[in-house]
């Protein structure tokens, strides 16, 4: 039997490791929060500075640029309304699909995934047709309804996924007790879902946020989102970082935060359920 | 007229006929336990009761209703599931007064009801807990609870203690017992446990493949099995087979009324030891198992029988020790090569 | 009742994920047949095959078609490779894990655009950027990476930003190892080296093959960050088939050259989903 060294070696050996590792690959994020607070003058010092006052001159110029606000408004409202419109028609069909089962479910379910695995790209022009015609260019509701057909298919998948987990048990319960169909949905399914719901809801937030693709082909001046604002600063107008650091910090910080709640999610919904 | 008919009952699932005519009558405040093993559709048959599955073909009548097409809610009955099926987001009380709630019952009486329920079954301090924190035996109860509250025409239980353990298990069928015995609840309850079925039933109701093999008083059943299913099925350890062929000589000494190629069932408690050399029948002894109150001996032959026997007193054999056995032979039942009983145990009348 | 409710509450999404598929489909297999130029709408006319020809013809097809090879390959070779490594070194707990974890995580929620500008200014710029002090610490002259190693550096900031996801699902897949069977087998006498390759890849296995199929699909479009850092260039250096289509598209206004190339682009992405459903399939049966 082996004796146990006191020093467990290979356990400090992982953690420095880990840390070591992380630490490194959380660099860059790290060095842009901390650039948020220099002044432009401190931001482009070479030897790099480590050690300085912080301040916050840098986010109170950047909230007082109206623009900004504009944008951020305009990530807000899409993200948030392409994520509630997208659960009010994903809902009903995942229930559909959890609760009456039939022999096209199967199917119906894998033909959901495929059209989310059509690449954004593949549909370029015929949207931006569309759009242009409908007049729907630069416009509020024509990001909302792309980020939300977008995120269609993982919505009714991991909502699906919530669904099934509740014990058939349960609802035969309910049933037994006298539940209608509706009493049973209002009393039982929903609020035991609702955890899902909330779960997804918090993904496609997560998502709609982030998105860049349709943002900067679909939107410019009057809708832009964050996303197109941060592409817009790509060139090099030298002096402006810890500005720049200090929009990309608040355009980031709450979706990383919100990211850290959703790791679980995230796993399953894009990987539609593939990896547990 | 009974209470709980069941008239010409079949389901199949796909191709699967999993019940294949059953015909029953349930008497008012009878408790009739189904039982059977793994597969023969006892459960099946009670969710048909309940109207969670709908019948291919035949009539549930109930307290003179037809309720074939009625939907669950609309059944009267109460249904304690395996796995509890409480509702994860309700308290105790919420769960047991969910139904009443439904049903506009106000809210002053349905406070009564719970709180007499929760009386009998102690759950009187646990009424604002949620699920989770309460422990399998607890969960049990407040299932039950959930029943009783509604005061439904029919007490489903399926299989209510299998995820119990043994311990819990034997506390919990008692006090269903007297809780039966309190409320005079006509009751069908399931369980694969005979020892359950045994002590639990007013009759009991022995099932294999969707059928009915056997209708009776757990000791009609035990006295007087019908085939041999289910003379093997009731009672533990299992009822003696002596293949006629193996006992050939023993048959013709005793003329015993049955075929050459049936069979001889003996329970272990209707053989007697003998010192070696006498008796019926030479044997091996291969296992002693000492239980305390009673002894049960394994033994065997050259010829490959094998047999059980019951004695209350202790013994002092050992594996390997030869003994000769007595065969009660008016205790004996007979069946055939496919099993049917030719005749049964003590003349009873 | 019992066929129509269900069939109703499924409509609104059927119909509208139906139409989300339809619609741009058929419509761009129209417009890879014809000559569309979105400056001058008014001017259609039948092109044949001739968009398809023009658009696999172009020299720059086949340097993006490179280019996105060489861009998903070494992503999906980066990150899964790391990300295994990553899953295994944290799988078991070590003081500050949870929080490891959390920062682990952290880069995949970077806006794409955000994350482009991070790396061009903050970390790849040749004066002031962090790697470029690093480089000078150790006495090298810093690299050029954007103007002369294009390519690369899109490769690194997409690398950089999938990690993530592919330490989150090893991660999650070795939460569902059966521990007692490495128990089992430490019992028996297996090294680490042992249990890796008889346990722990085997398991693996399945969570590596969705990843890579789940980062085919997705990094197929890589878009935002060529677009905010390169521009595709210099010249097509580090143009993939997804910023050709653009570029045909919204820079040259050539609605037909466009759609003949996300065809090809969608026949792509066709290929490697059809793996990910068939996997994704039998899960369900389950």
């Amino acid at each position: 039997m082996a004796r146990r060294s006191k020093y467990p070696l290979p356990l400090l050996l992982r953690s420095a490791a880990a840390w070591a590792i992380t630490l490194l690959l959380f660099f860059p994020l790290g060095w842009l929060a901390l650039m948020a607070f220099k002044t432009e003058l401190q931001a482009i010092s070479v030897p790099p500075l480590w050690w300085f006052t912080p301040t916050l001159d840098n986010f109170r110029e950047v909230q007082e640029r109206s623009d900004y606000l504009l944008y951020a408004r305009n990530s807000l409202i899409t993200s948030v309304l392409s994520t509630v419109i997208g659960l009010m028609i994903a809902t009903p069909a995942a229930y559909s699909m959890a609760f009456f089962k039939s022999r096209h479910t199967k199917n119906l379910l894998m033909w959901m995934l495929s059209t989310k695995m059509m690449p954004a790209v593949g549909a370029l022009v015929p949207i931006y047709v569309l759009a242009q015609k409908a007049q729907l260019l630069d416009t509020r509701t024509g990001l909302v309804i792309i980020f939300m057909l977008s995120n269609l298919p993982i919505m009714v998948w991991m909502l699906y996924s919530y669904f099934k987990e509740i014990p058939n048990e349960i609802l035969e319960a309910a049933r037994m007790d006298g539940a209608t169909l509706w009493q049973e949905f209002y009393r039982v399914t929903f609020p035991l879902a609702l955890g899902g719901l909330a779960s997804t809801g918090l993904l496609c937030l997560v998502l709609s946020w982030n998105e860049a693709f349709w943002s900067l082909n679909l939107s410019s001046a009057k809708a832009g989102t964050l996303a197109t604002l941060i592409a817009s600063y790509s060139s090099p107008e030298g002096l402006f970082w810890a500005k720049l650091s200090a929009a990309s910090l608040m355009a980031i910080a709450p979706i990383v935060v919100f990211g850290w709640f959703s790791q679980k999610q995230l796993v399953q919904g894009l990987t539609f359920g593939a990896v547990k | 007229m009974a209470y709980l008919q069941l008239h010409g009952i079949e389901k199949s699932f796909g191709a699967q006929r999993v019940i294949q005519g059953v015909d029953l009558q349930i008497q008012k405040g009878e408790f009739i336990v189904f039982v059977g093993p793994s597969g023969c559709g006892k459960s099946t048959l009670l969710r048909l009761i309940a109207g969670l599955e709908q019948t291919d073909n035949g009539h549930i009548v109930l307290d003179g209703r037809d309720i074939t097409e009625a939907a669950s809610s609309a059944r009267d009955l109460a249904m304690v599931f395996q796995s509890y099926a409480l509702y994860p987001h309700m308290s105790v009380f919420e769960n047991m007064s969910f139904a009443l709630k439904l049903a506009q019952v106000p809210q002053a009486q349905i406070r009564e009801k719970v709180e007499r329920a929760a009386a009998i079954l102690n759950l009187g301090a646990y009424l604002h807990r949620r699920p989770k924190e309460l422990s399998g035996g607890q969960r049990q109860r407040v299932a039950i609870g959930r029943a009783i509250v509604r005061a439904p025409k029919v007490f489903l239980f399926d299989e209510p203690l299998s995820n119990l353990d043994a311990a819990l298990r034997g506390q919990t069928r008692i006090e269903i017992a007297k809780l039966h015995r309190e409320l005079g609840a006509t009751t069908v309850y399931v369980t694969h446990d005979q020892v359950e079925a045994m002590t639990l039933a007013d009759r009991v109701v022995v099932l294999r493949d969707g059928r009915i093999e056997q209708v009776g008083t757990p000791l009609e059943l035990y006295d007087h099995p019908a085939n041999s299913f289910v003379a093997q099925f009731i009672g533990t350890p299992q009822m003696n087979m002596l293949a006629v062929s193996l006992v050939a000589e023993l048959a013709q000494r005793f003329a015993l009324p049955v075929a050459a190629d049936g069979f001889i069932g003996l329970r272990p408690e209707h053989l007697a030891l003998r010192p070696e050399g006498q008796g019926m029948l030479t044997m091996q002894v291969d296992l002693v198992e000492a239980l305390g109150a009673e002894t049960l001996l394994y033994l065997s032959n050259s010829q490959g029988l094998q047999l059980v026997l019951r004695q209350s007193a202790r013994s002092g054999l050992h594996s390997g020790h030869s003994i000769g056995i007595d065969l009660q032979l008016d205790c004996a039942h007979y069946f055939d090569a496919q099993g049917r009983s030719l005749r049964s145990g003590p003349a009873a009348v | 009742m019992n066929r129509l409710l269900p069939r109703l509450l499924l409509t609104p999404a059927v119909a509208t994920l139906l139409l989300w598929m339809l619609v741009p489909l058929a419509m761009t297999v129209y417009f890879s047949l014809i000559r569309y130029n979105l400056m001058q709408p008014d001017q259609i006319g039948f092109n044949g095959l001739d968009n398809f020809e023009y658009f696999l013809t172009d020299p720059s097809f086949s340097v993006a078609v490179l280019n996105t090879i060489l861009l998903m390959g070494n992503v999906i070779l980066i990150t899964v490779v790391l990300g295994m490594g990553l899953a295994l070194l944290i799988d078991e707990a070590f003081p500050g894990r949870a929080l490891v974890r959390l920062l682990l995580i952290s880069p995949f929620f970077v806006m794409p655009t955000v994350n482009a500008l991070l790396w061009k200014h903050m970390m790849m710029h040749p004066i002031y950027g962090a790697l470029a002090q690093v480089w000078i610490f150790f006495g090298f002259t810093p690299v050029e990476w954007l103007s002369d190693h294009p390519l690369v550096s899109i490769i690194i900031m997409v690398s950089w930003q999938w990690l993530p996801f592919a330490t989150l699902i090893f991660m999650t897949a070795l939460q569902s190892m059966n521990r007692e069977q490495l128990e089992a087998a430490r019992m028996d006498g297996a090294t680490y080296l042992q249990q890796l390759r008889y346990l722990y890849i085997p398991h693996l296995g399945r969570p590596v093959a969705v990843a890579v199929m789940i980062e085919l699909i997705f990094l197929l479009s890589v878009f935002a960050e060529i677009y905010t850092t390169t521009g595709g260039g210099p010249g097509d250096a580090s143009t993939n088939v997804a910023f050709l289509i653009f570029k045909q598209a919204l820079l040259n206004f050539d609605a037909g050259v466009a759609s003949a190339g996300a065809l090809f682009a969608v026949l792509l992405a066709n290929i490697a989903a059809a793996f990910l459903i068939r996997l994704v399939g039998k899960d369900l049966d389950k």
